[in-house]
């Protein structure tokens, strides 16, 4: 006898819709949490710099446990953590506070490496030149250090770009997630991980690749 | 403010088990580092040196090691390997899925490493009667090792960091213990606090033991 009832769906076009709203959903969460962790790295990696023995003390080992416990592990923790405090957030608000203070915490040791690279006798000529501080990190180490380390902070964007994938495990349906759900109900996982992998490479690779030449330029 | 009572007594309970995990993590991860260690050395020397398919094949096992996500890697060797009839245990998912990650990315330092090795070396130790093979493993790689040896201590981390994927693909490593042990007693919060600081206590040992063992491997 046929069965009357079907269990599994093929692939159609709705679900390329699916998919294509859920890899907008990856776009949308990594780019909030890149550009406002990478203003607050930036801003921390300056603190790290100045701050001297103060900053090493208290900021550094913050920072560096975030870079020491798996991504997976913050964000399942961030997500039980804010209710008991009253909180109430959805998994796409605590994906990108846990997002961002994961990207932060990346760039602060790339905006201290950037400051860093700009030597002193430039900044002291600076403020020879009647620069204020601020003048100085502005308009000196800004572009300057800014430049040297741009790759690095591509690479980290990268990374966070691909890590937002963890943040699936709240239940945010980004691309990956939308995968696993339509793959258990198609039952194609082949041509559907193909899919998500090929939007990930098509969004990584050719940024990598311009990184990459860049770096090589300026390095000359 | 703090409506929530927190029960550490369970977690205390199943410290034991969660710390017997936290080396099923360490396994493997190591074990993927060394299986890594491998075949990133050939991806790279097939790189640098051959043409043909086979540069091909190691040109994108790298990039697509590096430009996709770690978990759409698992969720590939977990789930769309099924679409070919092959079925791996969560250990060999996460193994395999580990080994092609830390394989691509350290191919890429091994090969930095090995343009840093000027080709006289090669050339002089072939003259001196030395054969390729002896050559390459006597003195290229070894020095080669010894230029990538914090890229690989950072690898190692990324690798403990990324095996806690596992619990997404069913193995019960230590977030995948957690998890178990989370679900069943519904303390959520707690189970996965005591992880993160599991996970924190494993990468600062890691760390330290590696510089340690740096002291002793560099004295010349």
């Amino acid at each position: 006898m046929e069965p009357s009832v079907q269990f599994f769906s093929g692939f159609n076009a709705n679900d390329f819709l699916f998919m294509a709203e859920a890899a907008w959903r990856t776009l949308l969460i990594s780019t909030v949490s890149i550009a406002i962790g990478t203003f607050l790295g930036a801003v921390f990696g300056w603190l790290l710099y100045e701050g001297k023995l103060a900053a090493t003390m208290t900021l550094a080992p913050v920072l560096d446990a975030f870079r020491s416990v798996p991504l997976i592990i913050q964000l399942v923790l961030f997500y039980n953590f804010a209710p008991i405090v009253g909180l109430n957030l959805d998994a796409f608000e605590s994906g990108v506070i846990v997002l961002t203070i994961y990207t932060a915490a990346l760039v602060a040791n790339v905006a201290r490496g950037g400051i860093e690279a700009v030597g002193q006798p430039m900044r002291r000529a600076a403020r020879s030149l009647g620069m204020t501080y601020w003048q100085d990190l502005r308009y000196v180490v800004l572009p300057i250090g800014g430049r040297a380390v741009f790759p690095s902070w591509v690479g980290v964007a990268l990374g966070v770009m691909k890590d937002s994938a963890l943040v699936s495990v709240l239940g945010y349906v980004e691309l990956l997630k939308a995968s696993q759900i339509l793959i258990t109900r198609t039952q194609e996982p082949f041509l559907i991980l193909a899919f998500a992998g090929a939007f990930y490479f098509a969004l990584s690779y050719p940024i990598s690749l311009y990184a990459e030449k860049l770096e090589n330029r300026w390095a000359q | 403010m703090f409506e929530y009572n927190f029960h550490w007594r369970p977690v205390l309970k199943s410290l034991p088990d969660l710390l017997q995990a936290g080396l099923l993590t360490l396994e493997v991860a190591s074990l993927a580092m060394v299986l890594g260690i491998l075949v990133g050395l050939a991806l790279a020397l097939i790189r640098l040196n051959l043409r043909g398919p086979l540069r091909w094949f190691a040109s994108s096992w790298i990039e697509l090691a590096r430009n996709t996500p770690a978990l759409f890697q698992l969720f590939f060797f977990g789930f769309g390997l099924g679409a070919f009839g092959v079925h791996l245990t969560p250990y060999t998912i996460v193994l395999t899925a580990l080994t092609f990650n830390c394989a691509g990315y350290l191919a890429e330092n091994f090969r930095g490493g090995f343009q840093a090795i000027p080709d006289t070396q090669l050339r002089a130790a072939r003259s001196l009667g030395m054969t390729a093979t002896q050559a390459y493993t006597r003195i290229v790689i070894p020095q080669v090792l010894r230029m990538v040896y914090y890229p690989i201590t950072n690898q190692m981390v990324w690798a403990v960091l990324i095996s806690s994927l596992g619990m997404l693909v069913g193995f019960r490593e230590l977030s995948g213990e957690t998890q178990f042990f989370a679900s069943r007693t519904y303390r959520i919060f707690e189970y996965f606090a005591v992880t993160a600081v599991i996970y924190y206590v494993i990468v600062k040992i890691i760390l330290i033991a590696s510089r340690l063992l740096a002291v002793k491997l560099f004295r010349y």
